[in-house]
């Protein structure tokens, strides 16, 4: 499997350069389209691992759809560059504080890890053979069959939290003039349009 | 294709299928060569060519026969000078927008602004990679094809907001942000038309789509009969997703002189123009595939082949030109009103309906060909 090895190092020294892009480019439209790249290639690093249709939702979800809005916000955002690469400098050791602090807490995290002797098995168990179904329809058994009250309870903790965010930023404005499509395609030419019999410099006599 | 026992096959197996094959086939010295890696890299590489090559030449005539369309609706002639009929009229053009001077706008960002239009191109090449010709015309067979074609397609939207932002203009930034927005929002709506049609295949394999409208009544035994509904909505969405008029907006001449295209010239704007064609070939393609059974022929006594594929597409793209020689173009506000007030529930419904006569076998199983699990 050469082909396969070259083709993942290939993805990952993109994602991980593409990564380091993000932060380190200057303009933050770029950060995007370098975020997009990191985005892709984790995309194609799913397929290398034979989940193809995790790589799908991948591209759609995040490079489709949340990656265009953060594009939009980033373009729509009056931003001083200048005053941003400022701002690098001065907080450069701050965030490398809370790097540092991050990773020593993975390494102690990572030091006292101990797995359960029956939690590979218990993974297992829940996932159809591999050899029987592909991932798609595997992951298709599992969500809507097996844990559908789980799923569709999360469905709904969602829509409630959208319905939210909708409900807190609703206004209404009484003063604007809105369409009725329906009123404006079922009108008839005698509601519409009226003839009036006008005499030449007398007008309407409104 | 590989053969189809137990799950379908994924891209390993593909390679793996790719070697075999040409192993079998000779029995020379060349077939060692074949089973190797690099062999196997460059007979992938041929297909992609071929298939490139395909979609190249076609392109060329699709832009000869939108002209010609439009000039039959507006009693011109249409091209009628380069060439036997004007035929070459396409070669011509392009050969015109290569050797022109590319201008980059003084305040651009030149690399962005460069490689929006690449962008744009490189991605509607790339769909093709599992749009089925005929049954054996395929490069991958993938087992997620519907869903890669999608992924590409709502990828296509970076190219156009590429184009327009690093323009660094006003028209250009208005139209790339309005075609954003347009095609974010219809394909929401091909996206619940499409699984209207995977709940009935029970895969999402685009060759397994078609053969599963394959059946004694020729082209009764078609998706458009039982998903007719969907058929209208799916080729309106294709003609806003790829901004086709009546929803042309982004460019809407009118108010944005030619909206995320303004800037470009020559070589760049070509690209642009061709990805926009070979995205519209693409969802002709994808009409014939989802709903008119691809290549399967209408009558159960005619052989099934590329050719019915071919006319298909011919056909989708015809109706494609003329409903931008006929139609007004649509405005901005009307336009996501359709999408989001009418399309996205009726599609939505839609789903739910097929979901349900699929579980209940409503009229023999019409809605559950290959269904697979309970």
């Amino acid at each position: 499997m050469a082909v396969t090895v070259w083709a993942f190092y290939v993805f990952a020294v993109t994602a991980i350069g593409a990564g380091l892009l993000v932060v380190l480019s200057r303009n933050p439209v770029h950060s995007v389209l370098w975020l997009i790249l990191a985005f892709f290639s984790s995309a194609g690093l799913f397929v290398l691992m034979g989940a193809e249709f995790i790589a799908m939702l991948m591209a759609i979800v995040y490079v489709g759809a949340v990656a265009v809005l953060f594009l939009f916000v980033v373009m729509m955002l009056d931003v001083d560059f200048a005053e941003l690469r400022g701002g690098m400098a001065r907080y450069l050791p701050l965030g490398l504080l809370i790097g540092l602090v991050l990773l020593v807490e993975l390494g102690l995290v990572f030091g006292h890890w101990t797995v359960s002797e029956n939690a590979d098995a218990l993974r297992v168990a829940v996932t159809p053979d591999r050899a029987e179904a592909h991932n798609t329809a595997a992951l298709g058994e599992l969500i809507y069959t097996r844990f559908i009250y789980l799923f569709q309870a999360a469905g709904m903790i969602l829509l409630v939290a959208m319905i939210g965010a909708i409900v807190l930023t609703l206004r209404h404005r009484t003063h604007i003039r809105r369409q009725d499509i329906p009123s404006q395609v079922l009108r008839s030419r005698s509601e519409a349009v009226e003839l009036v019999d006008l005499r030449p410099g007398q007008g309407l006599g409104e | 294709m590989p053969t189809k026992a137990g799950p379908e096959p994924g891209l390993h197996e593909w390679f793996a299928w790719l070697g075999h094959r040409e192993g079998t086939d000779g029995s020379d010295g060349m077939t060692g060569f074949f089973e190797t890696h690099l062999g196997i890299f460059l007979i992938v590489i041929l297909q992609c060519l071929l298939m490139t090559a395909f979609v190249m030449i076609s392109l060329l005539f699709l832009v000869y026969g939108d002209r010609k369309i439009w000039g039959a609706v507006q009693m011109r002639r249409g091209p009628n000078v380069v060439g036997p009929w004007g035929l070459l009229q396409s070669v011509a053009d392009a050969l015109k927008y290569v050797v022109k001077e590319v201008v980059v706008p003084a305040g651009a960002d030149k690399t962005v602004f460069l490689m929006a239009p690449l962008v744009s191109f490189v991605l509607a090449l790339m769909a093709w990679a599992v749009v089925p010709l005929s049954e054996t015309l395929v490069i991958s067979s993938l087992n997620v094809g519907i869903l890669y074609i999608f992924a590409i397609s709502s990828l296509e939207v970076y190219g156009v907001i590429m184009g327009g932002w690093a323009s660094n203009s006003k028209y250009p930034f208005l139209g790339s942000l309005r075609s954003a927005a347009q095609m974010i929002s219809y394909e929401v709506s091909i996206g619940f038309i499409i699984i209207g049609v995977l709940i009935t295949t029970g895969s999402l394999n685009l060759v397994d789509i078609v053969l599963a409208q394959k059946g004694d009544y020729g082209l009764f035994n078609w998706y458009w009969l039982p998903h007719l509904p969907m058929v209208v909505l799916f080729f309106v969405s294709a003609l806003a997703e790829t901004n086709r008029p009546p929803f042309d907006l982004p460019e809407a001449e009118s108010e944005l002189v030619a909206g995320y295209q303004v800037e470009y010239s020559s070589a760049p704007f070509l690209l642009f123009m061709a990805g926009e064609y070979i995205t519209i070939w693409l969802m002709c393609a994808l009409t014939s595939i989802l709903f008119f059974g691809g290549w399967l022929s209408p009558v159960p006594w005619l052989p099934d082949g590329l050719v019915w594929m071919l006319l298909k597409m011919g056909f989708f793209f015809f109706l494609f030109s003329l409903i931008k020689a006929v139609v007004p173009r649509y405005r901005y506000d009307q336009l996501m009103r359709l999408g989001w007030k009418v399309f996205l529930p009726l599609s939505l419904a839609w789903v739910a309906l097929v979901a349900a006569f699929a579980q209940f076998g409503v009229l023999g199983g019409t809605y559950a060909r290959w269904a697979i699990g309970g």
